[in-house]
Order: structure tokens, then C-alpha cells, then sequence
């Protein structure tokens, strides 16, 4: 991962073409099969190789201390990258350079790992780095996140790398501690699941909507001891960004992890980024990257087909992420007790429509939806209008490399414009441990992956939605259907009374008012929007 | 690592399913530097109230929660994050056995990995325990089974290599230090790689 280890050898997955010679094999197995330090047996779990571990703040601490305690070094620094994430404040520093974080316990944990980064010898992208940013924002943005990697971190959202055909688990912190002192990990090997989406998604239908409808057919324990390869059409489609926001979920539906087969697209998103090869040697390697994916009558323990073009916008409505409705229809109607129980908790009644709920708070950003393209997605909506006015919006990005290329691109204008709060990167909201929380009995529309029972803050009531979604909803002030909101205000300036921003009631027919009508369905709505010329 | 080896004690029974880690150690929790501790904030948002006061009909706030050391919960629990502050929390709070039909993989893993056995049981049979709250049952180790009151015997399967650790309170780092010479001879094939 630093400079040494890439040039220690281009391509350092250990992957060999297997196809030709051995039983069809899926793009994990050839992964597992190239990180054996030792086979599992009856009696122990396999030893996997691991080629990038990634670090924060939060699920550290205690894993450096087993190395200092039993007097062991970090074996593998160079494949070692660490950040700061999870308990960092989104404020600026003040006048005098100080950053105000939550609690002294949070700032006391940042100062930890960059002290146990300096102890162990670990590259750590800490404050007065260029590149910080959420974990797994920041890996595959540098490049060090490569097709046939396995890549670990503490965290569950690890899947997202494996957008990049990457073998990524989250782990505890007793794990982390021993892939720092041995680069290991001790593993049963899991079950392979392919996932094949065909057809298109419809305009302003994207992979957050996508996965969480995956997520729903399947369910929060739908992907438990798999591995989930997302294969077809559908996925071919998606831009690295939006494959990454699709991986990112795997855990969701209770997967081990989630990969999608390294393709071109792979291979331009990669080219140039820091951590990789350069050069020739990027070349050879992106054509050993190339043959990494599943023969084409390789065994998958399940299979599952999702059709996208049924797709609409999706938002969840209940307690956990398989619970989710297309915007346009109803929530479930009560009786069973885990639907109670959700409905009661979101303040919802049984049945009713899930479009025009109010919403109180609006945040964009982390792992799953806090890329530049999210954040274009965003500003082509908020353009030329203004966030409700009971609604806070809050604007995180991925990371400083994202924040950067926002504000060259004008897009922390088009959102502070709107009235939007654009704040420093950083997990933020999504896990509210650094102050950036959603108020009890408030409600949010969330782009982030969870919508347990007070994971934005006590008493926060989440609905998860895709970039667009939370855009439109906050314009609104209330759940709405993004379509109708795609392409920017018809009107290029201030909204107007005919806007449908918070005066339109949802599911209205007054649709000739409203952008949409402006732009007949059938063509692309966002022909014009950056995502589709990015 | 506590060696488990045999345990007799109290069943506290959640039904809820889909117990996630947010649940188990809210997020603001997370802060820490040491899992010391950690048990005082177990299901914190289901005992206390926004104002920090006990609530009196959460059954985890009733004393004899303390004194059960077998967690029955619904099906898939521990489902999230792979925050390993989760099952040091329910250690932390006193238990040391949590069952249910499903438990999530990086849940069950940490679980293995710190102390807490998490033992999976069949739908049918896990219906009947949720109905035992109170009661007392013992999970043995040794046999793979769990005995109810009355003397049934039910069966469980757990991976070898976790079970040898549990009953030894072996920690895994001692076996993957041991491989040393195997990761070497990988690392070295690996720079090797054209």
C-alpha cells in the first residue's frame, strides 16, 4: 500500500487465472483460495492473508494495546492505513485552531490512535492530512482499495472495497489486533450468493434504491454466512461510486461481504490514484485485474434475480433497513409485532401513505452516500431552491478530497445557497457519536445505512433514502418522490410559489407545475445533472 | 479470554427480533479507549430515559436481570455493526450465554472471540426457550447442549476451533502467532508475484 509495497510487484493479490484448468470457481472463491496462509481443517479456520488493513479511531484502541502488552510490533506497517472518522467534529476548527469535540472522551480517542500511529510506525491520513476521510470513502479514492485485495477494517461497512472485486470483511477489535501483530485473520469460508440485476433503473433511480429493495426481497438476515457477488446489467451500469453504495449495504442484509467483478470501469476509476501502479506497471496489473471474476459455470450456494426496472425510489419507513416502501405507496398495516413495533417508534399509523410525512432533519453524506456524485446529485436538485423551512439539511462530505472538488465545482454554494449546513467530512450523522445527532421524536431522511432505533442520536427516528430522495424531501419538508424534482428548478432562480418545494402537497396531480412536467417522462430527466456526465 | 466450560443460571428472555448492536451499545458509547465498564451502558437506551432515569418496566432493569447470566433473544440478534463493544457490554452486564435461532456473523465471531457463547438452536426449540423466562437452564460446553428444567437435552453446533478456544480460554492470537513461519513463506511467494 505505500509506495514499497506496490512496487514490490504490481499486482500483489496473488490471484492466478484458474479457469482453464479446475472446476468453475466464482470471483471469491479465486480470492480465498489466492490469500491461503494455511487451509482450514475440522479443526481450525482457514488463515487468510490480508493485503490492506484499514484503521480509525474508534475500534483500535484496544487492539494496539494487545501489541504493547504482549511487546509485538505491527508486522505489516506498509500494508497498515489509518484515519480519522467516527468521533471527529464536522466544525471548523475555531479562531484559534481548536477543534470542539464532543466529549473529552472522543478527543481523547483521536489523540490515542495518533499516538499509537507514531508508536507502531502506521500511516495515518490524521487532521493536517489532504486525504482524510471516512474510511471507506477515503481507501478506494487513493487507491489503495485494488481488484483481488482482501481488505479488512473494524467496521462492517468494509464491504464497500468489494466494488472493486476486492474480498473486504469488517471485523472486532480483538480482530483488528491480530491483523496488526500477524496480518491474519482467522476464517471459516462463507457461502458465495450471486445477486444479478437485470434491466435498467429508471431516471432518478439509483443504487440506494437498489439495494435497499435488494435488501427488502432478501432481508436483514438474508445474506447471513454469504458472500454476495451483485452480477448483470444492472450492475454493469453503475457508475465505481454507485457500486461502492451498493457493496456498502451487503452487511445490511447480514452478508459477510459484498464484490462486484473489477471491469473497466474499475480500471479508469483506478487509473492514476495515488496507491496504485503507475505506468506500465498499472497496465499489466489492470489486465491481471481484468480476468478476476467468476467462470461462467461457477456454483453459487444461491442465487437470487431483481429485476430494475420495477425499481422506484425506495425509503424506509421502519426500524431496520429490510423495512422499506416505494415512495409512492403505503407503509404496512399493523399486527404483527415487529411492525407495531417499528410503526409505533416512527410515529407512523399502520397503512397509511408514506409520501408527504413531514421531515424535520435532512442528512447527506457517509460511506454509503458521501461521494462526489452524491453530492452533485444533490446539488442538481437543491439548485435554484431552498430547503423547507421547518427542515434542517446538513451536508457532509466523504472526505477532503470530496470536499474539495465540491467546493471547485460550486456545489457548497448551490447548498448554502439553499440553506443547507456544509460541514467538514467525517461519519457525522450517520452514527451520531460526535455531537452531529438527530433529536429525539424528530424524524430525518437519512442517506446513510442504518435506521435502527436511535442510531442517529436517542429517540431519532431515521428514514434511509438515496441522495435524490433526501434532496427532494428536504426541498419539501417532507417525504416526497424525487422524480419530480430531477433536472434543477424549472425556473433557474429563486423557487416560486408554483415550486413544488414545500407548497405541493405529495402525491398532488398539480404535476404541470412541477419540474417533471417540464420534462416529459421518457427522456432522461437527468440528462443535464453532473452524475450523468461525470 | 474467561474459560466456558459449563454454566447453570437464570434465562432472561427478549423476545424482540433483529436485536441490532446500536440496541445492544448505542453509538455515543463508542468513545472509549478500554472496554472497561462498557456493561453499565448495555441496552442503555431501553433502560434509561432521555433524562438518564431508569425505566421501570424494562425487564433489564429488573434485579434478577443482573442475575441471569443466559440471554434468550429473538431471532437474528446482534445484527449491525461489528462494534465488538456489543458482546463486551453483554459480558460487561453479566452474561455469558446468548441464544437465539440467528445470530448475525460478526456478532457471533466477536462473541466467540471475547468470551460470550452464542449458541444457535432450532426454531422450534428456540420458541420453547423463549417461553422459559426466569427459569434456569444449563449450557454445557462440553456436550453441546443445553438442559432445561426438566431434563431435555438439546443439542447445538458450534465450529470445533471456537468451542477448543472457549473451553481453554485460549486466545487466538497465541495459534495465528504461531503460524509465523506459514505467513512468512506467504509474504515471500507474494513479492514474487509477476
Amino acid at each position: 500500500m505505500s509506495g514499497e509495497a506496490t512496487g514490490s510487484g504490481p499486482v500483489n493479490d496473488g490471484v492466478t487465472d484458474t479457469a482453464s484448468t479446475d472446476t468453475p470457481k466464482t470471483l471469491f472463491d479465486k480470492l480465498w483460495a489466492a490469500h491461503l496462509v494455511r487451509q482450514e481443517s475440522d479443526d481450525t479456520p482457514a488463515v487468510l492473508f490480508i493485503d490492506l488493513h484499514l484503521v480509525h479511531e474508534v475500534t483500535s484502541p484496544q487492539g494496539f494495546d494487545t501489541l504493547r502488552a504482549r511487546g509485538i510490533p505491527v508486522r505489516r506497517p506498509d500494508l497498515t492505513l489509518a484515519t480519522l472518522d467516527h468521533s471527529t467534529p464536522t466544525t471548523p476548527p475555531d479562531a484559534r485552531g481548536e477543534r470542539h469535540y464532543y466529549t473529552d472522551q472522543a478527543r481523547r480517542q483521536v489523540e490515542q490512535l495518533e499516538s499509537n500511529c507514531a508508536e507502531f510506525g502506521v500511516r495515518l491520513e490524521g487532521w493536517d492530512s489532504a486525504q482524510r476521510g471516512v474510511v471507506h470513502v477515503m481507501g478506494p479514492e487513493i487507491g489503495a482499495t485494488q481488484p483481488g485485495m482482501t481488505v479488512v477494517c473494524g467496521d462492517s461497512h468494509t464491504a464497500t472495497h468489494g466494488a472493486f472485486g476486492a474480498l473486504a470483511f469488517g471485523i472486532g477489535t480483538t480482530e483488528v489486533g491480530y491483523v496488526l501483530a500477524t496480518q491474519c485473520l482467522l476464517q471459516r469460508k462463507p457461502k458465495a450468493m450471486r445477486i444479478t440485476v437485470e434491466g435498467e433503473l429508471g431516471p432518478g433511480v439509483g443504487a440506494k434504491d437498489l439495494i435497499l429493495h435488494i435488501i427488502n426481497t432478501i432481508g436483514v438476515n438474508g445474506g447471513t454466512g454469504h458472500v454476495i457477488e451483485y452480477a448483470g446489467p444492472a450492475i454493469e451500469a453503475l457508475s465505481m461510486e454507485q457500486r461502492m453504495t451498493v457493496c456498502n449495504m451487503s452487511i445490511e442484509a447480514g452478508a459477510r461481504a459484498g464484490m462486484i467483478a473489477p471491469d473497466e470501469k474499475t480500471i479508469e476509476y483506478l487509473r492514476g490514484r495515488p496507491l496504485c501502479p503507475q505506468g506500465e506497471a498499472f497496465d499489466t496489473a489492470a489486465a491481471h485485474w481484468l480476468t478476476l471474476r467468476s467462470d461462467a459455470h461457477a456454483r453459487f450456494d444461491r442465487e437470487v434475480h431483481i429485476d430494475a426496472s420495477r425499481i422506484g425510489p425506495t425509503l424506509t419507513w421502519g426500524i431496520d433497513p429490510g423495512m422499506s416502501v416505494p415512495i409512492g405507496t403505503a407503509v404496512p398495516e399493523g399486527g404483527a409485532a415487529g411492525t407495531d413495533r417499528a410503526l409505533a417508534y416512527m410515529g407512523l399509523d399502520g397503512g397509511q401513505a408514506i409520501a408527504g410525512h413531514p421531515v424535520d432533519i435532512v442528512f447527506v453524506g457517509s460511506c454509503t452516500n458521501g461521494r462526489i456524485t452524491d453530492l452533485r446529485e444533490v446539488a442538481s436538485v437543491l439548485q435554484g431552491r431552498e430547503v423547507a423551512s421547518h427542515t434542517r439539511m446538513l451536508v457532509v462530505p466523504g472526505s477532503e478530497a470530496v470536499r474539495r472538488q465540491a467546493e471547485e465545482e460550486g456545489l457548497h454554494d448551490v447548498f448554502l445557497s439553499a440553506g443547507a449546513e456544509w460541514r467538514e467530512p467525517g461519519c457525522s450523522m450517520c452514527l451520531a457519536m460526535n455531537g452531529d445527532l438527530v433529536p429525539s421524536g424528530k424524524t430525518a431522511v437519512s442517506t446513510s445505512n442504518r435506521n435502527f432505533e436511535g442510531r442517529q442520536g436517542p429517540g431519532s427516528r431515521t428514514h434511509l433514502a438515496s441522495p435524490l430522495t433526501a434532496a427532494a424531501c428536504a426541498v419539501a419538508g417532507r417525504v416526497v418522490d424525487p422524480r419530480d424534482y430531477l433536472g434543477g428548478s424549472p425556473l433557474g432562480g429563486k423557487p416560486s410559489g408554483h415550486d413544488p418545494g414545500g407548497h405541493t402537497p405529495a402525491g398532488d396531480s398539480s404535476r404541470g407545475n412541477s419540474p417533471r412536467g417540464a420534462s416529459p417522462q421518457g427522456e432522461s430527466p437527468q440528462g443535464d445533472s453532473p452524475r450523468e456526465a461525470a | 479470554m474467561d474459560a466456558f466450560t459449563t454454566l447453570t443460571g437464570k434465562v432472561l428472555v427478549l423476545p424482540e427480533e433483529n436485536i441490532d448492536t446500536d440496541q445492544i451499545i448505542p453509538g455515543r458509547f463508542l468513545t472509549v479507549t478500554s472496554f472497561d465498564g462498557i456493561g453499565d451502558h448495555a441496552f442503555a437506551d431501553w433502560r434509561y430515559d432521555g433524562d438518564g432515569q431508569p425505566i421501570h418496566d424494562c425487564v433489564l432493569n429488573d434485579p434478577r436481570a443482573a442475575q441471569s447470566p443466559v440471554l434468550v433473544a429473538g431471532r437474528n440478534f446482534g445484527c449491525g455493526s461489528s462494534r465488538e463493544h456489543a458482546p463486551r457490554a453483554l459480558l460487561g452486564f453479566g452474561f455469558r450465554v446468548v441464544i437465539s435461532s440467528e445470530i448475525a456473523d460478526i456478532f457471533r465471531n466477536n462473541s466467540q472471540n471475547v468470551g460470550l457463547l452464542p449458541v444457535v438452536l432450532d426454531e422450534a426449540v428456540h420458541r420453547e426457550l423463549m417461553a422459559m423466562d426466569g427459569t434456569e437452564l444449563t449450557v454445557d460446553l462440553e456436550a453441546c447442549v443445553v438442559i432445561t428444567p426438566d431434563g431435555q437435552r438439546h443439542g447445538f453446533d458450534i465450529d470445533g476451533f471456537a468451542r477448543y478456544c472457549l473451553l481453554n480460554g485460549m486466545d487466538r492470537l497465541d495459534f495465528l502467532l504461531a503460524q509465523d513461519d506459514a505467513i512468512t513463506t506467504y509474504e515471500q511467494g507474494q513479492r514474487g508475484t509477476p
